[in-house]
């Protein structure tokens, strides 16, 4: 199978390269492991490679890139994350009238999958899990709350997520967690990083 | 020590930012005129990423406890001697004045500040909080040792303020209609006063969509300092060092890399304008 791949410059230090939503994190490892990237940054359907111009052009990185997706890469996953959850989200009532199910069954529904962590952004340790069951892809708030508090597990836009600091956010919140989503006196200072499997147990 | 008497109307502890960890939701940060920071460090003989003051509009009021060398540059304030190493006495009070061009004015003490680095950097982070909190009246702020460097002689001047910054068109330019790329190129913008370290906002025409793009959302993508972002309002936001590393806006165009400085001595009212470059490839 080969992926779409498209790339675009992004400035004179930079490319962006365009992508099917499940070939993200291949395309970001086949560009991180170019001579001439410095950093990658993957989101939902593009990485962003930070590159030396002297060495890399859209042609090279194009040409490398087809290699790399032709080759069989097998993903050594690790153990998932496992994020405990309180489920008692303000929006529990309006994600389940929207799910046409039960407050209980959405619980079920999202706590059931293992969800992969498709990029971080938004602030620090903010992480968009993709694998929602698909009563539960729906839309933000009408109306974005000025202040969600760390801690809150939501979704929207096809993803979850666990706010890692308090900030304003339109998500519909689900519940909590006390996991520590961000540290920086830690190694890794985010709890999750793209390529992560994440799942979330009911307290 | 430096005791920060007074910061003015806005100042920071930077230094070259915060790399490596952007996959996780983290912004560069780091000075926004890279050069004339690199430039007050090499002055008094620090190593170049050595954190520094970058402080906006001048005003900003310091007192060195000991004796210290320290050097001005970037956006020239009257009150003291510009882009010069210099030897301040103890006790002694330097108050800068407003620049007459120019933003962002920075200060290097040999020896560099000692300030406890958040994931590698000491940049202050505006939006996320990370690093220091912006400089308050009284912080006193510790000096390390003396760099193995030599303290250099006086090194030119600074401005004028250029207000031609270059562009590469993309990656999301095919949004746009013609009209709004030739917009984007012959418009004098005018800096607005509500930018920042996160977006230099501009006035001037609205750059409109595509019919076919009027109402299409962009899927989350990565972004870097420069890059020219719009909304759906049409209305231009040139990000800055501290802006989040996704945004869901197409970006026109983005800013060379060798003009970031240049940006960040805009201040408002200023005009700039974006002149497309072709890259060879």
């Amino acid at each position: 199978m080969s992926p779409t791949l498209a790339v675009r410059s992004y400035g004179d230090r930079a490319v962006l390269v365009e992508t099917d939503e499940s070939f993200v994190l291949p395309v970001a490892r086949a560009l991180l492991a170019l001579d001439g990237v410095s950093e990658v940054v993957p989101a939902a359907r593009t990485v962003l490679a930070r590159i030396d111009p002297a060495r890399l052009t859209q042609v090279t990185i194009t040409r490398a890139l087809r290699r790399a997706s032709a080759d069989d890469a097998v993903d050594q996953w690790d153990d998932p994350v496992l994020i405990e959850v309180t489920y008692d989200g303000p929006d529990l009532g309006l994600v389940a009238a929207d799910a046409g199910c039960s407050p209980a069954e959405v619980i079920q529904r999202h706590s059931a999958p293992t969800y992969t962590v498709a990029f971080c952004g938004f602030s620090p340790g903010f992480a968009y899990l993709t694998g929602l069951h698909p009563s539960l892809v729906q839309p933000r708030l009408a109306t974005p709350r000025a202040r969600v508090p760390a801690g809150a597990v939501a979704i929207a836009a096809g993803y979850t997520a666990a706010y890692p600091q308090s900030s304003p956010g339109g998500w519909r919140l689900l519940g909590r967690t006390d996991a520590a989503l961000w540290d920086t006196a830690r190694v890794s200072p985010s709890l999750l990083r793209p390529g992560d499997r994440v799942r979330f147990v009911s307290a | 020590m430096i005791e920060v008497v007074e910061p003015g109307p806005f100042a920071t502890v930077q230094d070259l930012g915060r790399t490596g960890y952007a996959h996780l939701g983290v912004s560069r940060s780091g000075a926004a005129d890279r050069a004339a920071f690199r430039l007050a460090n090499r002055l008094v003989g620090n190593p170049d990423g050595t954190p520094a003051i970058e402080f906006s509009f001048g005003g900003l009021v310091v007192r060195a406890d000991a004796a210290a060398t320290v050097a001005f540059t970037g956006a020239r304030c009257d009150g003291v001697d510009w882009s010069a190493a210099q030897s301040l006495p103890p006790g002694r009070v330097v108050r800068l004045a407003a620049p007459g061009q120019g933003l962002r004015s920075y200060l290097a003490v040999r020896g560099g500040l000692i300030v406890t680095p958040v994931l590698g950097s000491c940049s202050t982070d505006t939006l996320s909080g990370l690093g220091p909190a912006p400089l308050r009246a009284g912080d006193r702020l510790q000096v390390g040792p003396q760099p193995i460097g030599d303290v250099s002689g006086a090194f030119g001047s600074f401005g004028p303020v250029s207000s031609t910054v270059r562009v590469v068109l993309g990656p999301r330019d095919d949004w746009f209609t013609p009209a709004a790329i030739e917009s984007l190129r012959r418009t004098t913008w005018r800096v607005r006063a509500d930018s920042n370290r996160v977006g230099l906002r501009v006035d001037g025409p609205a750059l409109p969509r595509r019919t076919e793009a009027e109402t299409r959302e962009l899927a989350s993508e990565a972004t870097l300092p420069g890059a020219i972002q719009v909304p759906p309002d049409g209305r231009p936001i040139v990000l800055g060092p501290d802006a989040p590393v996704t945004g869901g806006y197409p970006v026109i165009a983005v800013v060379l890399d060798a003009d970031l400085d240049a940006l960040g001595q805009l201040r408002p009212g200023d005009p700039v304008e974006f002149r497309p470059e072709r890259l060879r490839n």
